[in-house]
C-alpha cells in the first residue's frame, strides 16, 4: 500500500510540473514520473519479498524477484541520459526557458523569413 | 539453412551499432562515413529481403539471445511481417539518407552515426520478442532521433526538439508502467508466454491497455496527435522523411503485433479500434486541408494514414489485416517520396509555403511528374499502389459490414485529393510568385554561405562568389537566374515514386506477402511455436 501511495503522490506532483511553465520545471516532473514508473516495476516483483535476490545463502522463498530490479536499473539509466538531454535544451535555445512560444512554421522558412 | 538465419538475426542489430559506433569515431573521413553508412543500409536491404524470402511460407525464425532457455531469453522473432517492415524501412532509410548526402546535411559529424544506431533500433524493436526489450529498443530508436531532430540547430528547430522529446519520453514511461503492469498481472513479459492472457484475464487486459495506449501515443493517433504536426515540419525535409516512415510505423506494428498476442485478437474491443481509427482519419485530413505549407499539409496527412492503418486492426480479419499491412508499407514509400519531393524544392527555393511558390511544372517539370505520382498513388489512383492498397482496405471494412468506416474511409480519400490538388495548384499551377529566384539565391548563400567563401578562400585567386560550387544550384551573387534543383536532389524522391508505381503494377507479389503476414497474426500458434517450441 505504501508503495501505490507514492506512485500516486509522484505521478501527481510530475502532472503538475508539466503544466508549469518553463522547462526546467518539466524536466523535473520527468525525473518524478520516472520515479514514480520505476517503483511502479519494483511492486510488480511483489514487494512483500524483502531479502536479496542474489544470495546463495537465503531461502529461495524469501529472495526479491531480480527480474524487475534488472528492469529499474535499466530504465534508470535511459532516463538519465534523456533528462541531461532535456536539460541541455533546456538551457541552449533560447535566452530562457520559457516554454509559452508557440511555433508554426517550418524551420527552413523562419531561417528565411527576414526575405 | 532457417537455423543458421535465425542464428545471424542479432546481426542486424549489433551490425548498424558497431559501424555507427565505428563512423562517429572516424573525425575527418567524410567519405568513409558515406561509405559505411550506404553498404551498412544496403546490407540491411539484402539480409531483410533474403528474411523475407525465408519466410514467405509461413516459416518464423526465432533466436534466443545468449541461447538461454526459452522464456528466459530475449527471444528475436522475424516473421513475414518483421521481415517485410524491415525491407521497407531499409529502402526508405536509404532513399532519406541519399537525400541528405545531396543537402550535405550528411557531412554534420555525427549525422550518419545517428541513422545507423536508429536503424539498429528499428531492426531490435520490430524483431524483438519480449515487451521491456520492446521499450529498449524504442528507447535506442528515439535517444538518436532527438539528436538528429535538434542538429538543426536553429531557434525553431530546438523548440520543435523540446516538444518531440517530452511527448516522447512521457510516452515512454507509460510504456514503461504498462510493462510493470503486464509483469505484475501476468508474471512474464514475453510476447509468445502472454499468448491470449489478456483476452482471458481483465487485470492484464486493463495492463495491456496502458501499454496499447502509451504506444498510440507514439503513433500519434487522434487524441494525441498534435505533437507530430507541430515537430516533424520543424526539421529538415531529410530528417522529416526519414521518421515519417519509422517512429510512427513502429509504433503501429507493435500496436498490431501486440494486440494479435497479447489479446488474442479479442472481438470485444475492437470497436475502440475502429472508433479510433475514423476520427484520426477525419482529423488529420481535414488538418492537412487547413495547413499552408507543403511540408505541414504532409504531415497532418500522415495522421490520417496512420488512421487507415488502424482500420485493420479494428476488424481482426484476415482480409482487412492484409489490405492494412498493404496500406502500410506502400504508405512508407509513397509519403517519403512526397516528403522528399517537396522537400528537393524547399532546399532549393528555401520555402515550403504555399504562397511562396508557384509554376513549378514549367520550371521543375521532373519533380512536379515524381509529385504527381506519388500523389495519385498516395489519394488511390490506379496504376499505383495506393489505388490496391485503399481498393482492397474499403473492400475488408465492407466485407466485416462496418458500413461506417467503409464509408467514412472513401470520404476522407475525398479529402486527401483536395489537399494534395491544394499543393498541386499553388506550387506547381500557376504564375511564378514574385522574387522567387532572389529569395532562392539568398537562401542557398544564407544557409551555405559560410562553407563555400571557406572553399572559394582556398582556391588559387579567391574570389567572393557564394554558393555551391559544383552543380545546378549555383548561385552566384552577383550572377543571374540558376537556382535549379540538382539532379542529387531528385533521385531519391524518383526511386520512391518509381517502387510505388511497381507496387502498383505488381501488386500481387506484396499482396500475398501481406496475406501471409495477416495469416501470421490471425493465427500467432506458429510464433509461439517458434519461440517457446
Amino acid at each position: 500500500m505504501s508503495v501505490a501511495l507514492m506512485v500516486g503522490i509522484l505521478t501527481a506532483a510530475s502532472v503538475y510540473l508539466f503544466m508549469q511553465r518553463g522547462m526546467v520545471r518539466i524536466v523535473l516532473g520527468f525525473v518524478l514520473i520516472s520515479h514514480a514508473a520505476n517503483l511502479l516495476l519494483f511492486s510488480a516483483g511483489d514487494v512483500a519479498f524483502r531479502g536479496m535476490p542474489f544470495s546463495h545463502v537465503d531461502d529461495p522463498a524469501q529472495r526479491a524477484d531480480p527480474l524487475p530490479q534488472a528492469f529499474v536499473l535499466t530504465a534508470i539509466v535511459i532516463a538519465f541520459a534523456i533528462s541531461m538531454f532535456m536539460v541541455t535544451l533546456a538551457i541552449t535555445t533560447t535566452t530562457d526557458d520559457d516554454t509559452e512560444a508557440a511555433p508554426t512554421a517550418p524551420a527552413k522558412l523562419a531561417a528565411v523569413a527576414h526575405l | 539453412m532457417n537455423e543458421m538465419l535465425s542464428t545471424l538475426l542479432p546481426l542486424l542489430v549489433v551490425g548498424p551499432l558497431f559501424l555507427g559506433a565505428f563512423s562517429a569515431a572516424l573525425r575527418r573521413s567524410q567519405r568513409i562515413r558515406h561509405g559505411i553508412s550506404l553498404i551498412t543500409l544496403l546490407a540491411m536491404l539484402a539480409a531483410s529481403i533474403l528474411l523475407v524470402v525465408a519466410t514467405a511460407d509461413g516459416t518464423v525464425l526465432a533466436h534466443q539471445v545468449g541461447l538461454w532457455e526459452a522464456g528466459v531469453a530475449i527471444p528475436f522473432v522475424v516473421d513475414t511481417l518483421s521481415a517485410l517492415m524491415l525491407a521497407f524501412v531499409a529502402v526508405l532509410a536509404l532513399a532519406s539518407v541519399l537525400f541528405a548526402m545531396a543537402t550535405h546535411e550528411a557531412r554534420a559529424r555525427f549525422y550518419h552515426p545517428f541513422v545507423l544506431i536508429l536503424m539498429a533500433g528499428v531492426a531490435g524493436a520490430v524483431m524483438t520478442g519480449d515487451i521491456f526489450n520492446l521499450f529498449v529498443f524504442i528507447e535506442v530508436m528515439l535517444l538518436p532521433s532527438y539528436g538528429l531532430m535538434a542538429m538543426m540547430g536553429a531557434k525553431l528547430g530546438a523548440d520543435s526538439a523540446r516538444i518531440f522529446v517530452t511527448v516522447n519520453l512521457l510516452a515512454s514511461t507509460l510504456l514503461l508502467a504498462g510493462v510493470g503492469l503486464v509483469y505484475a498481472t501476468a508474471g512474464t513479459v514475453n510476447l509468445a508466454e502472454l499468448q491470449g492472457a489478456a483476452a482471458e484475464d481483465p487485470a492484464i487486459a486493463i495492463a495491456g491497455a496502458v501499454v496499447l495506449t502509451a504506444i498510440s501515443i507514439k503513433a500519434a493517433v487522434v487524441p494525441v496527435h498534435g505533437w507530430l504536426t507541430r515537430t516533424y515540419p520543424m526539421t529538415s525535409p531529410a530528417v522529416t522523411a526519414l521518421f515519417s516512415g519509422i517512429h510512427t510505423k513502429i509504433a503501429i506494428y507493435a500496436i498490431y503485433r501486440i494486440y494479435a498476442m497479447l489479446f488474442d485478437g479479442d472481438q470485444r474491443f475492437l470497436w475502440v479500434g475502429l472508433t479510433v481509427a475514423a476520427v484520426t482519419m477525419v482529423v488529420g485530413s481535414l488538418g492537412a486541408v487547413g495547413e499552408n505549407s507543403t511540408r505541414s499539409i504532409l504531415v497532418f496527412h500522415m495522421i490520417s494514414h496512420v488512421g487507415y492503418i488502424m482500420i485493420g486492426v479494428g476488424l481482426f480479419t484476415t482480409l482487412g489485416l492484409t489490405a492494412a499491412i498493404f496500406y502500410l508499407l506502400h504508405g512508407m514509400i509513397v509519403k517519403a517520396s512526397l516528403f522528399l519531393s517537396t522537400g528537393a524544392l524547399e532546399e532549393t527555393y528555401g520555402t515550403a509555403r504555399l504562397d511562396r511558390l508557384g509554376g513549378m511544372l514549367k520550371r521543375e517539370p521532373l519533380v512536379a511528374v515524381i509529385f504527381m505520382v506519388a500523389a495519385l498513388s498516395l489519394v488511390g489512383m490506379p496504376p499505383f499502389s495506393g489505388f490496391v492498397a485503399k481498393f482492397s482496405l474499403i473492400g475488408a471494412t465492407f466485407e466485416a459490414e462496418q458500413w461506417i468506416i467503409g464509408g467514412v474511409a472513401v470520404i476522407v480519400s475525398l479529402i486527401s485529393m483536395v489537399a494534395m490538388l491544394k499543393i498541386w495548384t499553388s506550387v506547381f499551377m500557376g504564375p511564378e510568385p514574385e522574387g522567387l529566384e532572389r529569395r532562392a539565391l539568398t537562401y542557398q548563400q544564407a544557409i551555405h554561405g559560410k562553407r563555400y567563401l571557406r572553399v572559394e578562400a582556398q582556391a588559387e585567386q579567391p574570389t567572393l562568389q557564394v554558393g555551391p560550387p559544383t552543380t545546378g544550384t549555383a548561385a552566384v551573387i552577383s550572377g543571374e537566374r540558376h537556382a535549379r534543383v540538382t539532379p542529387k536532389l531528385i533521385v531519391p524522391a524518383a526511386l520512391l515514386a518509381v517502387v510505388t508505381l511497381g507496387l502498383g503494377l505488381g501488386a500481387e507479389v506484396l499482396m500475398q506477402l501481406a496475406e501471409q503476414a495477416a495469416q501470421g497474426l490471425m493465427d500467432p500458434s506458429d510464433y509461439v511455436k517458434a519461440v517457446i517450441g
